[in-house]
């Protein structure tokens, strides 16, 4: 693991997306303070956060496009699979570097509220835990855009299906309100989420059995729900686009809260999408 | 050191290789011998731990390559048919990475890293880009890498495959070498390099194991040396009647060289034993007719022919089977 890390952070360091993707950090995060903080002269820091977390539609996936893609297509991987570490190994290894590589504007980003606290009052604590929290929420994201990119040989199409996730999560709460909340639109939206799951499943597993299995339980308990009591279902789909989306609750942090359901539920997707990842590697030997 | 037990590979409805069952001892180096698409490289890519079987096992020193994949892989270094190379790395670099991987440190490593760069003849090229090296220093990297971590096999999947003929002396040379420390397997559809450096060659066909034994041995199963070329200025019918007088041939063939050099090529058949004897009739035959033998050959049978065979012979199989059940 620590020999994938350091060979991962090399590699870095010699590609230019690492360059963009901490310039672009740096950059969203100075207009931000540029324009709340001394332009409006507020003193939150947490708003240029909320702010900057826009960028991230853009540079997570540009940053994680390669992390496991490239390997596929310079046949790399045989490489890995052929070494004593599991692919485990390999991707907890590649996901600490992408964090490092993550961790650096960050780190700068650090000195803000610091330099900020000199010309007036800045709370520090809750500036602080807003940043802790925008890590998290980053390394989830970039939790997401690594399992993306082990499905593709192509980056191309592992940065395109990235921002398209992201952008979707990032305005899922605004697009829920537009959404029907009455039962059956739940009912329709469910169905349509349990055929997403049924082709991942499939693709991953490879096993009809076990996918088809899966939807079949979750459709029939769906369907005798909404006739037993069709009342649950009601308003469901905007609560799930609002539970899901993982901007939403960094919202909490900006307003002066450190909500710790959120990290827990960052820190849930971040190793649910790895041991995906590691799935979707695995799989790759079983084909 | 490798023993492989009914393995089976399927791809949906394809079998890619069919019950194979085969013994690896140490020290010595075998060839992998097959058409494209027999099965060659699947069977490396699961030996090596790269690749799922659908049935079946693979033990490397007693250990499951899936069972107990790290101690396994510790005892296998692999080259896959496209070296698994990092291009913005160099040599160094790159066998740096691969050598912690492979769980080496701090003067351990040091001293690996030079013997592999050293074995691999490297050394020049070992601080530029890898994507800046011709194909046969990246291959010579890919090796390097199998080498580093000293395992006991090292299996190398069509390791001459595409590089110039002085390249591919190199190489020969270097699995040569390679064969007296560890057990070497490698790949190849080039019958000449098996027979130049194993000591035992596995003949693979449609995903089966037509045959496996030491090249001399196989040489054997076909029929020993039978043919005579001789190049001769006699005519043809005065070539048929000092061959008339010869016992113990069973056919021949007479090619007429072209007029202006007044020369001919026969090709005759035996079935005696030895061969040297008929050559001896045949020498003082001409030379009693004042004739001269401008050359004589004796055409060996190699592993092309016995390859073409055994091939051939599992397609008929197959073909009669299935007219079989046609039936």
């Amino acid at each position: 693991m620590i020999a994938v890390l350091k060979h991962e952070v090399k590699t870095y360091f010699h590609s230019l997306t690492t360059y963009v993707f901490g310039a672009l950090l740096l950059a969203f995060v100075g207009i931000g303070s540029v324009l709340y903080n001394i332009q409006a002269a507020v003193s939150n820091f947490e708003f240029v956060l909320s702010f900057g977390s826009l960028i991230f539609v853009i540079i997570v996936p540009i940053l994680t496009m390669r992390v496991i893609a490239e390997e596929r297509k310079q046949k790399t991987d045989q490489l890995l699979y052929s070494l004593p570490i599991t692919t485990a190994q390999v991707v907890v290894g590649k996901y600490l570097a992408l964090l490092l590589v993550y961790l650096i504007p960050l780190c700068l980003i650090c000195f803000y509220p610091l330099i900020f606290s000199h010309f007036g009052d800045v709370y520090l604590l809750t500036a602080y835990g807003s940043i802790l929290a925008f890590f998290v929420m980053g390394s989830a994201l970039i939790a997401i855009g690594v399992f993306i990119s082990s499905l593709t040989e192509n980056q191309g199409f592992a940065a395109g299906i990235g921002i398209a996730i992201i952008l979707f999560n990032y305005y899922s709460v605004r697009l829920s309100e537009y959404v029907s909340s009455t039962a059956m639109g739940s009912l329709i939206a469910i169905f349509i989420l349990i055929l997403g799951l049924t082709a991942i499943v499939r693709y991953l597993t490879k096993n009809d059995y076990l996918a088809y299995g899966i939807s079949f339980i979750l459709v029939a308990g769906t369907t005798i729900t909404y006739f037993v009591d069709s009342t649950k279902l009601e308003g469901l789909l905007p609560t799930i686009m609002k539970k899901l989306s993982l901007f939403e609750r960094f919202n909490v942090f900006v307003s002066g809260i450190f909500d710790m359901t959120a990290i827990a539920y960052y820190l849930t997707v971040i190793v649910f999408f790895l041991f995906l990842s590691v799935q979707s590697l695995e799989k790759r030997r079983y084909n | 050191m490798i023993s492989v037990e009914h393995l089976t590979k399927c791809y949906g409805d394809f079998v890619a290789v069919d019950d194979i069952s085969f013994e690896i001892e140490e020290g010595h180096v075998y060839g992998f011998l097959g058409p494209n698409g027999a099965g060659k490289t699947t069977i490396m890519n699961i030996i090596t731990g790269c690749l799922s079987a659908t049935e079946g096992r693979v033990l490397i020193g007693g250990y499951d390559i899936f069972e107990e994949a790290y101690e396994a892989k510790k005892l296998i270094g692999y080259l896959p048919e496209q070296p698994p190379l990092y291009m913005n790395d160099t040599p160094l670099e790159y066998l740096k990475f691969v050598g912690e991987a492979k769980g080496l440190q701090g003067q351990e490593l040091k001293e690996q890293l030079e013997r592999v760069i050293q074995q691999t003849k490297i050394e020049d090229v070992k601080n530029r880009p890898i994507s800046a090296l011709s194909k046969g220093y990246k291959q010579r990297v890919g090796i390097a890498q199998a080498l580093l971590g000293n395992p006991k096999v090292i299996i190398l999947d069509e390791p001459t495959e595409g590089l110039d003929p002085i390249q591919i002396i190199e190489i020969r040379d270097l699995i040569k070498e390679l064969g007296r420390e560890h057990t070497v397997i490698f790949s190849s559809h080039i019958l000449s390099e098996v027979q130049a450096i194993c000591d035992q060659v596995l003949i693979i066909s449609k995903g089966k194991l037509v045959a496996f034994d030491e090249p001399q041995n196989l040489e054997k199963l076909l029929l020993a040396p039978n043919e005579i070329i001789i190049t001769t200025d006699a005519k043809e019918e005065e070539i048929k009647d000092i061959l008339a007088n010869i016992n113990h041939i069973v056919d021949m063939k007479i090619e007429e060289g072209e007029k202006e050099y007044e020369y001919a090529v026969a090709h005759i058949k035996t079935d005696h034993d030895d061969v040297y004897e008929i050559s001896r009739n045949i020498f003082f035959g001409f030379a009693e007719k004042g004739k001269a033998l401008l050359e004589m050959a004796l055409k060996k049978t190699d592993l092309e022919d016995i390859f073409i065979e055994l091939t051939e012979k599992n397609t008929q199989l197959k073909a009669t089977e299935s007219e079989e059940v046609d039936q």
